[in-house]
């Protein structure tokens, strides 16, 4: 085998922040083979990006290599002149970056940003570099791309622009692209394609690729070596096969044991306790002892060395060094088990053909001239004590969904009763009264926290604004609050911005829950988490509707979850569903061919268990102006022509199982 | 009675802007994320150092706030006292002979003769014209061409000891006090003061206020003697008004703000909370006010004013109220032109909170308009306020000396640096040339600019809430 | 595009209704007729039959709005309103005070403005914007530190002086251009050459300073780093990724002001003797002529609302995002 292609040996890069030094990367070495995919695996703020940065050269003003060495087919780049450096970038190395919103310059057409780097780095000039844009944004699929090349980036898609900046990348042929989480911003099935078409060059071109992520199932599916980073080093290093077989170090385990998922219903799932250890000074032993359910002396004193438990499986930990310490499986204790399903009860929330429109204002004085049909003739109902999950991609709709039942927004049309009130007729003043039976948990921990109220009053709002309890009884109530969603009584005097970000979900739980709700919506809860904290989370809200008899509306695009979580489900696709069921029917026997291709699409750890991918062309329409027929069917790759007049309307399979959709027509 | 207080309204205004901020001070020593930004701000060198300089304005301003009128010597048999038509302040006190010792006209600074020629009677009946002697300044020197170098010299000395003392003594107090605070030895919380090491840099902050001391002992020596700055066309010491000048600028800089920030803070959440109509109207009126030209507005409209004082002349007892209404309006009038900026930079960023998930939370849990606005939108939006205060403090001193020139801005019988320059400027061309009112002027307003331009920088960036 | 033009015009037309009935309360309600004419003919030992025929000289006699005793249409036009406001809209000021012809003022009296403030606007756009790519190109070393306290220093100094000094600099001590005054033609040069210096040192400390705050934002962008990547020069992504970028804001904050350059600078033309429009205001001012100082609150609103269209259409212009859709 030849010599490595990219040789990075304890690289240590450190930011700055006022007086101490983050050491964002502590001594990280790797090799990257020629034509292979390595991926970095972890979760944020391990230090990964900061890798790719540093092996690029391109870290922000903070930070400053401290040592090691970069060696790019035995040239050391961290040697080289910032001149020398430039004909690096770009030529033999390139980058996608995580953002495709952000990542290109808004002022400049498409094909200019592809061109500038010919102009750079070849002697092409004129009609020839036009020629190979051209080539360039065929290859990665930008659909008509003679075009697509003088359009602006706000006028793609977000996968587009991911293909533009990954035809960038390619635009010189580099030896090795670096991915730093190329599809994390976008939805499943587009990061399908994207992760599709990353194959299909790397095949082609025989390039490296260095992957990083934070997505155990991106991971499976793409890369051939696999390095587990953790607080600024490398835990362990094995090809993919050795490593998704038998993951050794204590860390990676959790981390496989965190991921919900179908095959852990009914149970809790893993968690990491505690949380990533400050990393402004130097470690005496292991980084993850103190989260380690292993750990024991030597872990705290020690600093572990690498050991080889296979060939090519590398792993930092004491535990493998050791024969007296025996790796056991812990065993999660099942979940006491959860209310009897489908106990025909009336349901608490129903809600029926609810519309939320929005109006496009345009021409001379504003008049209305469309609607964004944001919301356009949902019906779903809820139990007490059960979970629908309505799931479906960015912009179809479903957080308008969460809203306009809770009257946030308030409906277009429809109806919405929650306990058989019929909720989008009370006034102001009446809606206010009940809205304590109904409440809300947002995705961003950051922002649905005011940063300027202690958690105390965070947490009362609520209960002052309902006039539910005295001050004393309102103060027992918070202590029991926070005890109930893992937090000690000592934070209620402490600020937001005190907490991480699992800790701040808690806060948000703790305070809907202060209303003693009957119905909370989640809106996706923890896509801003790390899988561990989000286990936490999901842990935490099983136990509460276990013990409380809460009925969730849990809006997500997470399809694990569902899987996990669920009772229920929705699928959405542009303003209605699609499907509806019971978690076992839509999961295992989707009916839709959106489901399906939804389904296909989601990255899976297990490679058995791939379902055959089900390729879906293009975005999402614009909910403005919706195809004509089934808003599906010009991406529907079993599309009829009876599809392309009517919207299908819905069929039943069972009495919970229902879809729209044409082929089930009798 | 000794004296007879007098209120003006521009005294009142201030006073109670000092109480805002006192109250203002206490909530944020109750509340941690509010007192962050402050010591963060306290962090930085030229925080502090600006910081330092400022208080030593806002001192002399305040001290010039209190003010009164004396009784006038008894008179006869007449039984009540009659108190003197001239106010003063506590500052006229204190500069009680700087006020006091007028010259005939124009004089250099530190000269012992007047600037102008004048027919001198001598003693045998004769005479002369020549440059008279001055009444006060330098008039301790019997030979002025000979011994006014040695004098300056040995004067400055005097002055410089004074300067080291009052330090010295400070130093040692603040060694003292945070040797007491942090429990160590008192050498040792001056070793870590002289390396620079603290937390807060009290070094520059010695160095500073050390600066400032010795300004202000070399001014006091000197001005017992000499006129440091020169004397004006009617003989008054130009260090003096210039002293004077600092009230009428600070408060120019901090009641505008007063004035518009009621409607700016009202008006603007208004119009990004509640959007629709309200927002529309809001914006109309801003954008309209905004569309007139600030300067012509401010003319039209202090001409108008001067139209009504000239017709009820009766109303102003005094002088000194009579400019102090003007200054007053001037204030309002300024703050009316330069809410507008204030107010669209608070609607857009109610805009951009009223769509965070906090408030919506709070929405959810049938919070009332009121409510929200009060605790979620106005703690969230102060920090913009507490920065274009600061920002805008500079920019209207500036501006004061702008409108004074233009002849809309206080009133000429008052003291300020506009008027200052705008007297100095009718005698440009003389030779030699008059030019310390100039610079008298220059040197006050820049220090006081300055140090405020480099305050709000710090404390944009200790207040940005991207710098977190 | 059309239509997004021909809407904000109309926008405009109900500030400046605003702006007219504003001045006319400001001139005509709060201070009266009666009152101007006390000024002008001395406050004391006036007779009232002065005063009426200072007023009837003017058209100041009339009633405000509403002109009870005339007949038909002259009930709404035989008034001051509509006499003294509702005329600004065709752009007929009327005569000042003094009698003269207000308009034909203007007119003659806005070249020489424009012929100072003109090239102060584009001199010190370039300059700035100069200055500003240097301390950014140099950004976090000590060019750049000098440079933004250099900037703060110069902003914290009144315009008053920077022409005084100049004055007294260029002027008075190297005899390099006369002090004041002001000519016709190719001589007008020489009189022009200083205050166009003055303007535009004194803008560079806080036009600088805000497009280096401009460029610097810009330049953590993501896109930014996304062309470091390509291998691209320092240089070139400064100026084919952050200026390109950096001046959509700052050309459309720059075109505002530039219909107000018509209305000149109050303090240095009246420093340096020139006859704009500047000047024009100052000596209406002090010789508190109403009239004139009303015409030109009006132009001068009128001027900057053709900023703000301006401005509107320029983002149309240089930003894409906003042109295509």
């Amino acid at each position: 085998m030849n010599a490595p292609l990219l040789v990075v040996d304890n690289l240590r890069t450190w930011l700055d922040a006022g007086k101490t030094q983050v050491r964002a990367v502590d001594g990280v070495s790797f090799a990257i083979n020629r034509h292979e995919t390595f991926a970095l695996l972890g979760e944020s703020g391990c230090g990964k990006s900061m890798t790719a940065l540093a092996i690029m050269r391109l870290l922000p003003e903070a930070g400053r290599i401290v040592s090691g060495s970069v060696l790019l087919d035995g040239q050391n780049l961290l040697a080289l002149p910032e001149i020398g450096m430039r004909t690096v970038r770009g030529k033999r190395i390139a980058m996608v970056f995580q953002e495709p919103m952000t990542s290109l310059n808004p002022v400049m057409t498409v094909g200019r940003q592809v061109a500038e780097t010919l102009y750079r780095h070849t002697s092409l000039r004129g009609a020839a570099v036009q020629a190979r844009v051209l080539e360039l944004l065929d290859a990665v699929g930008l659909p008509d791309a003679r075009a697509r090349c003088n359009d602006y980036p706000f006028q793609l898609s977000g996968g587009m622009k991911q293909r533009v900046v990954i035809a960038i990348a390619l635009a010189c042929e580099p030896d090795l692209l670096i991915a730093d989480e190329p599809t994390t911003a976008l939805d499943v099935t587009i990061q399908a394609q994207v992760l599709d078409l990353l194959r299909r060059l790397q095949h082609e071109r025989g390039m490296a690729v260095m992957l990083i992520s934070h997505d155990l199932g991106v991971v499976a599916g793409m890369a051939q070596r696999i390095a587990v980073m953790y607080a600024g080093e490398i835990v362990e290093m094995a090809d993919r096969e050795a490593f998704f077989a038998a993951p050794r170090h204590p860390y990676t385990r959790k981390l496989f044991a965190s991921l919900p998922g179908a095959a852990r219903r009914g149970r809790q799932l893993e968690i990491i306790r505690g949380s990533v250890p400050p990393l402004d000074s130097d470690f005496s032993g292991c980084r993850f002892a103190s989260r380690c359910d292993f750990a024991w002396q030597k872990c705290s004193d020690e600093i572990p060395v690498w050991s080889e438990v296979a060939p090519g499986h590398q792993v930092r930990c004491h535990l493998l060094q050791s024969t007296e310490r025996v790796v056991s499986e812990t065993v999660v204790p099942p979940l006491p088990a959860s209310l009897p399903e489908s106990t025909v009860e009336t349901s608490l929330l129903e809600v029926d053909d609810l519309k939320v429109h929005f109006p496009i204002r345009k021409g001379l004085f504003k008049r209305v001239a469309g609607h964004v049909r944001a919301v356009d003739g949902v019906s779903l109902a809820i139990s007490p004590g059960r979970t629908l999950a309505l799931v479906g991609e960015s912009g179809c709709g479903k957080t308008t969904v969460g809203k306009g039942i809770l009257q946030l927004i308030r409906p277009t049309g429809g109806s919405v009763r929650f306990a058989g009130e019929e909720l989008t007729q009370l006034s102001g003043s009446a809606l206010r009264a009940r809205r304590a039976a109904f409440q809300i948990v947002f995705q961003d921990p950051y922002a649905s926290l005011d940063p300027r109220m202690r958690v105390a009053d965070i947490i009362d709002e609520g209960m002052v604004a309902l006039g539910t309890a005295s001050a004393g009884e309102r103060q027992a109530q918070m202590d029991k609050l926070l005890g109930q969603v893992g937090l000690s009584a000592g934070s209620k005097y402490r600020y937001p911005h005190e907490f991480s970000g699992g800790q701040r979900q808690r806060i948000a739980i703790a305070r809907a829950l202060a209303v003693k709700p009957r119905l909370i919506v989640c809106d996706e809860p923890t896509s801003a988490l790390d899988v561990s904290v989000q286990a936490q989370i999901l842990n935490l809200l099983r136990g509460l509707q276990d013990e409380l008899g809460l009925a969730y509306l849990f809006i997500t695009h997470n399809l694990a979850v569902v899987e996990y979580f669920a009772h229920e489900v929705a699928v959405m696709y542009l303003g209605r569903i699609v499907e509806r069921g019971t978690v076992e029917e839509v999961m295992n026997a989707p009916r839709h061919p959106y489901t399906q291709a939804l389904l296909s699409a989601v990255p899976v750890v297990d490679t058995a268990s791939r379902r055959e991918i089900i390729r879906l062309a293009g975005d999402l329409p614009s909910p403005a102006n919706p195809p004509l027929g089934c808003h599906f069917h010009p991406r529907c790759p079993r599309a009829m022509s009876v599809c392309r007049q009517n919207y299908p309307a819905a069929i039943n399979f069972s009495a919970t199982h229902r879809t729209s959709c044409y082929l089930y027509r009798k | 009675m000794l004296f007879k207080p007098v209120l003006l309204w521009t005294d009142v205004l201030l006073w109670l802007l000092l109480a805002g901020v006192g109250l203002y001070a206490w909530k944020v020593r109750q509340r941690e994320h509010l007192i962050r930004p402050w010591r963060r701000l306290l962090r930085s060198r030229s925080g502090v150092a600006s910081a330092v300089v400022l208080l030593a304005f806002v001192a002399v301003g305040v001290l010039d706030s209190l003010h009164f009128r004396l009784p006038l010597e008894k008179q006869g048999s007449n039984t009540g006292i009659h108190y003197s038509p001239e106010v003063l302040s506590v500052f006229d006190l204190i500069a009680g002979p700087l006020r006091k010792r007028v010259e005939k006209t124009y004089s250099a600074p530190f000269a012992a003769h007047l600037y102008t020629k004048e027919t001198i009677e001598l003693p045998g009946g004769k005479q002369l014209r020549d440059y008279p002697r001055l009444k006060y300044g330098g008039a301790h020197l019997r030979d002025p061409e000979r011994e006014l170098g040695e004098d300056v010299v040995l004067t400055a000395l005097q002055g410089g000891a004074y300067a080291l003392i009052l330090l010295s003594g400070l130093t040692v107090l603040l060694s003292l006090w945070l040797a007491r605070r942090r429990g160590v030895a008192p050498g040792a919380a001056w070793a870590t003061i002289r390396q620079g090491h603290d937390e807060i840099p009290w070094r520059t902050f010695l160095i500073t206020l050390g600066l400032l001391i010795l300004c202000a002992c070399l001014a006091v020596v000197f001005s017992a003697k000499y006129h440091i700055f020169g004397t004006d066309k009617v003989g008054q010491d130009v260090f003096y008004l210039s002293l004077k000048s600092i009230r009428t600028g600070l408060m120019i800089g901090t009641l505008t703000t007063l004035v518009m920030l009621p409607f700016a803070l009202l008006l603007g959440i208004m119009a990004g909370y509640f959007r629709g109509w309200v927002d529309d109207v809001i914006q109309y009126v801003y954008t309209t006010l905004s569309s007139i030209p600030g300067v012509l507005l401010i003319a039209a409209a202090v001409l108008i004013l001067q139209v009504y004082m000239d017709s009820n002349q009766d109303a102003f007892d005094t002088v000194v109220a009579r400019a102090d209404i003007r200054l007053l309006f001037l204030c309002v009038i300024l703050g009316i032109t330069s809410w507008t900026g204030l107010c669209r930079l608070l609607r857009g960023e109610t805009l951009k909170l009223r769509e965070m998930e906090f408030i919506q939370a709070a929405t959810a849990f049938g919070v009332g308009h009121f409510r929200i606005i009060a605790r979620h939108i106005l703690p969230n939006v102060m920090h913009i306020v507490l920065i274009s205060i600061v920002l805008d403090f500079s920019a209207l001193v500036l501006a004061e000396a702008v409108l004074s020139y233009v002849g809309v801005g206080v009133d000429p019988a008052m003291q300020s640096w506009g008027n200052m320059i705008n007297g100095a400027r009718l005698e440009m061309a003389r030779e030699p040339m008059v030019w310390w009112s100039l610079a008298a002027a220059f040197v006050f307003m820049f220090v006081l600019v300055l140090s405020a331009n480099l305050f709000s920088d710090r404390m944009r960036d200790a207040f940005d809430p991207r710098t977190r | 595009m059309i239509n997004y033009i021909i809407r904000r015009i109309l926008y405009a037309l109900p500030i400046l209704i605003g702006v007219n009935l504003l001045t006319f309360a400001l001139f005509f309600v709060v201070n009266t007729p009666d009152n101007m004419a006390r000024i002008h003919l001395g406050m004391k030992h006036v007779t009232p039959d002065a005063i009426a025929k200072w007023k009837h000289e003017r058209g100041y006699d009339k009633p405000l709005m509403w002109n009870g005793a005339a007949q038909g249409g002259k009930q709404a036009t035989d008034t001051i309103f509509f006499e003294k406001s509702v005329g600004m809209f065709v752009f007929d000021f009327g005569r000042s005070d003094e009698g003269r012809e207000i308009a034909r003022d203007i007119k003659t009296r806005m070249w020489p403005s424009l012929a100072i403030a003109l090239p102060v606007f584009v001199i010190g756009l370039a300059v700035n914007i100069t200055f500003a790519m240097l301390m950014a190109f140099f950004r976090a070393t000590y060019i750049d530190f000098s440079g933004v306290v250099l900037c703060v220093a110069m902003m914290s100094v009144s315009g008053l002086f920077y022409i005084i000094g100049g004055q007294y600099l260029v002027s008075k001590l190297l005899h390099l251009t006369p002090i004041s005054g002001f000519d016709s033609g190719v001589n007008a040069f020489k009189f022009i050459i200083l205050p166009v210096l003055i303007g535009v040192v004194g803008g560079i400390g806080s036009g600088a300073r805000w497009y280096r705050t401009i460029f610097l934002e810009e330049a953590t962008r993501d896109y930014v780093r996304t062309a470091r990547a390509k291998g691209l020069s320092e240089l070139s992504v400064l100026f084919g990724h952050v200026l390109k970028n950096a001046m959509i804001p700052i050309l459309t904050g720059a075109v505002v002001v530039i219909p107000l350059l018509f209305m000149g600078s109050l303090i240095s033309e009246s420093f340096f003797g020139i006859p704009g429009l500047g000047s024009y205001t100052i000596d209406a001012i002090n010789a508190q002529d109403f009239a004139i100082v009303r015409a030109m609150v009006f132009l001068g609103s009128v001027l900057y609302i053709v900023g703000l269209i301006l401005t509107d259409i320029s983002y149309t212009l240089v930003d894409p995002r906003i042109r295509l859709e």
